[in-house]
């Protein structure tokens, strides 16, 4: 039934419907509010048998779902930005021992300086550790996904991260239908899981592995990355069947037929790309989009085959790879091996500066005439980095970027977090 | 994989399980078996779970070895098997589990250096949403696993009251690391990063961390401190411990002769030695109120104990430090002061 709803209130009762049996909180936003949610559902005995925790970390967090995981609980937690990263030990080991947990990032940007709005460093940060990742496009793909990720996560003995944007998805009120109880339950069979802590069959999990046997035991992991190129997309399509809309896959490709330019991204910000694109087309050009769905694994065949024929493809990227540009792109540029097309690098939303249609349209005018550089950075204030680097250039105690900066721009946005 | 060892396990001793076999070892260690059976350890029964089996790769004479299969083997009787343990990185980790050579015959999991406190947390919250409350949760780690980089995790586990028994091996630094010091290294000793170089005196004299303290002020059900020289005093406590709920913690004293410059052979000398100097109070804790302490049979000068270790070698001879001596001796009487170790003294008012 479609209702009004706040999108962390959605993943909340979603999260409810998939019937983990351990949950682990701490608070950071912008994904608090799921978290909320999910210990009043737990209070209001809505989802029992469930042990929700308050823990003092994300480490934390993350470690009691590991232990929760291997002694055969499904487990959940969400986090975002700064609690991604005190995780990523923890994330490294929860996908090197296979377990299925599934967690929620509310992507936000990672400090210093500090910041709480929404760009995708945090899970980009973290692409290399071995979870899945699968982006939102709204947040009715961000509910599905959820239900999506548990079967996923337990097919495969991987954990998932669900990605969805921070703020303009989590605190977002749009029209989403929460998959029922009755639905998800037909959908996603109990957690039996691959390995578990059990005095009637004890085993020792997490023993030290050396030389003999570590790249043996880390290729599973990326055979089992490559499974998932099948199971995400037959999953995809089971959950079209049985719930009667599409979310999820590895790629979606919009007005792709005969598009000299593609632009690919990932997450919410497609819906404005994809609105610049309709006034694009009208004029005449032909341009089109392709929305990356699942970085990790990274759909590497699908991306060359809906990019292949193109003349140019702009990547449009909420996180920059300090040093060298684009992280995105560089993937992408991975399965275009071989092709030669223009590959443009766009650096765009860092740290919430809106990405706004006139600006996607203007980006666009400049990446079909071949105007663009290889790396650019989307209504960028290049007038104040001058002005620092200059500061800087002149020697001695230039103080601190961020202060010096924002003294220059002024009380624009003095929020509350 | 093993099966299941069973606390009445003599029926598997020969078969699934290694025979448990006795040394003479010419002490009342591993708990005298003139005893009637029923008084004996559980160490000195046949029937004993072995948990941690022969075969791993600690040092000779290691201490944090004896502890951990004192500790769980008589968490193993008391629980009648239905026990699961999750283990920081350290020693103990890595001597046990050199694949497919695992000592454990309990199920065991192994996640990070920082961590076991939450993962056994999250057992028990797996094992509690399950139905399952007749299996039992240890966490275990060495001194820095514990004191240090798993400490947040720890607090957070006491202040939550999660159902796990958490126990520490303190054998006062790094050893799996190469001996490097800890927030329970105590002051004087050398250890790799705290050379007795010029006029330092070894690790420095601080507050350093006393855990079990920590814990009581935690407020939790059960604390106790114990060490691998008194299994009838050490199996007391765990089996004291498994038999509650909520957070529990022992902390066992462990020596180390490899980090400490000991002999292999001076180990359980050594655990005694620092309880009848009064180094190591051992006492044990109940809701936040220390309930009873285990006097010093015969209080000796803690020269007895530093001297047989290397890592005071630089407080004795033609340039030690007596001065240093005296305020170690001054720290061992307090402690017993405070926790009335001798006999005679009132019991602790907290």
């Amino acid at each position: 039934m479609l209702r009004q709803i706040e999108g962390s209130a959605a993943i909340a009762e979603t999260v409810a419907r998939c019937r983990p049996e351990v949950v682990c909180a701490y608070p950071i936003s912008p994904q608090t509010h799921i978290v909320e949610g999910l210990s009043d559902l737990v209070r209001a005995g809505e989802l029992a048998p469930c042990e929700y925790m308050m823990v003092e970390s994300e480490f934390a967090a993350m470690s009691v779902c590991i232990g929760a995981s291997a002694a055969g609980a499904r487990a959940y937690t969400a986090t975002a930005s700064q609690g991604l990263l005190f995780m990523a030990e923890a994330l490294f080991n929860a996908s090197g021992l296979g377990l299925p947990i599934v967690m929620t990032v509310a992507n936000r940007a990672v400090g210093s300086p500090i910041n709480i709005w929404n760009d995708h460093s945090d899970s980009m940060s973290q692409r290399d550790s071995g979870w899945l990742q699968l982006y939102a496009e709204d947040n009715q793909e961000a509910a599905d996904l959820h239900v999506q990720a548990f079967r996923i996560a337990e097919a495969l003995s991987l954990p998932v991260m669900v990605c969805m944007d921070g703020f303009i998805l989590t605190h977002a009120y749009e029209r989403v239908d929460v998959p029922s109880a009755e639905q998800v339950d037909a959908f996603l069979p109990a957690f039996e899981p691959r390995q578990v802590l059990d005095p009637a069959d004890p085993m020792t999990i997490g023993a030290m592995v050396g030389p003999e046997a570590f790249a043996e035991v880390k290729y599973l992991a990326h055979a089992k990355q490559m499974q998932a190129l099948d199971v995400i997309p037959e999953v995809a399509a089971d959950f079209e069947a049985a719930f009667g809309r599409r979310s999820g896959g590895l790629v979606r490709g919009y007005r792709l037929e005969d598009a000299e330019t593609i632009v690919v991204a990932l997450g919410s910000v497609l819906g404005t790309i994809e609105d610049t694109i309709d006034a694009m087309r009208e004029d005449g050009v032909s341009i089109g989009a392709l929305a990356i769905k699942s970085f990790r694994p990274f759909p590497m065949e699908e991306v060359r085959a809906a990019l292949e024929g193109a003349k140019r493809v702009v990547v449009l990227e909420k996180a920059l790879a300090v040093g060298v540009g684009g992280i995105v792109s560089a993937n992408v540029r991975m399965a275009l091996s071989g092709i030669q097309l223009h590959g443009y690098t766009v650096i765009a939303g860092l740290g919430g500066r809106p990405i706004t249609g006139a600006s996607l349209r203007r980006l666009f005018d400049d990446a079909v005439a071949d105007r663009l550089e290889p790396l650019s950075f989307l209504d960028m204030d290049w007038e104040r980095i001058e002005a620092e680097l200059k500061r800087m250039a002149a020697g001695g105690r230039s103080g601190p970027h961020a202060e010096n900066i924002l003294r220059e721009v002024g009380i624009v946005a003095g929020g509350s977090h | 994989m093993s099966g299941p060892p069973k606390a009445d396990g003599a029926a598997d001793a020969g078969t699934r399980h290694q025979r448990v076999r006795f040394y003479q070892v010419g002490s009342h260690v591993v708990g005298n078996r003139l005893l009637d059976p029923e008084q004996r350890t559980v160490q000195a029964r046949t029937d004993r779970s072995n948990t941690l089996t022969c075969g791993h790769r600690a040092c000779r004479g290691c201490g944090e070895a004896l502890g951990a299969r004192y500790v769980l083997d008589a968490a193993m009787r008391a629980s009648g098997g239905e026990l699961v343990a999750a283990n920081a990185t350290g020693c103990l980790e890595v001597f046990s589990t050199p694949f497919p050579e695992s000592s454990w015959q309990l199920p065991w999991i192994h996640s990070v250096f920082g961590n076991a406190p939450a993962v056994a947390s999250g057992v028990a919250a797996a094992l509690r949403a399950k139905g399952r409350d007749d299996v039992r949760v240890i966490g275990q780690g060495g001194d820095g696993g514990t004191v240090d980089i798993g400490f947040g995790c720890l607090s957070g586990m006491f202040e939550r009251n999660d159902d796990v028994l958490y126990v520490c091996y303190d054998n006062e630094a790094y050893m799996n690391t190469g001996v490097q010091r800890s927030g329970a290294t105590p002051p004087a000793a050398r250890t790799a990063n705290t050379k007795p170089i010029a006029d330092h005196p070894g690790n420095r004299f601080g507050q350093g961390k006393d855990l079990p303290r920590i814990a009581i002020a935690h407020g939790i059900p059960y604390v106790a401190t114990a060490t691998v020289a008194e299994p009838h005093d050490l199996e007391r406590k765990v089996e004291t411990a498994v038999g509650m709920r909520g957070a529990r913690y022992i902390h066992v004293f462990v020596p180390c002769p490899l980090g400490w410059g000991s002999a292999s052979h001076d180990t359980i000398k050594l655990a005694r030695l620092v309880k009848e100097t009064g180094l190591f109070p051992v006492y044990e804790a109940v809701d936040g109120e220390v309930v009873g302490v285990s006097k010093i049979r015969r209080q000796v000068p803690v020269e007895e104990y530093l001297k047989l270790q290397r890592r005071y070698a630089h407080l004795f001879g033609e340039h030690g430090r007596p001065d240093i001596v005296e305020r170690l001796q001054a720290g061992a009487d307090r402690n017993i002061r405070e926790f009335g170790l001798l006999d005679g003294d009132e019991e602790v008012q907290w």
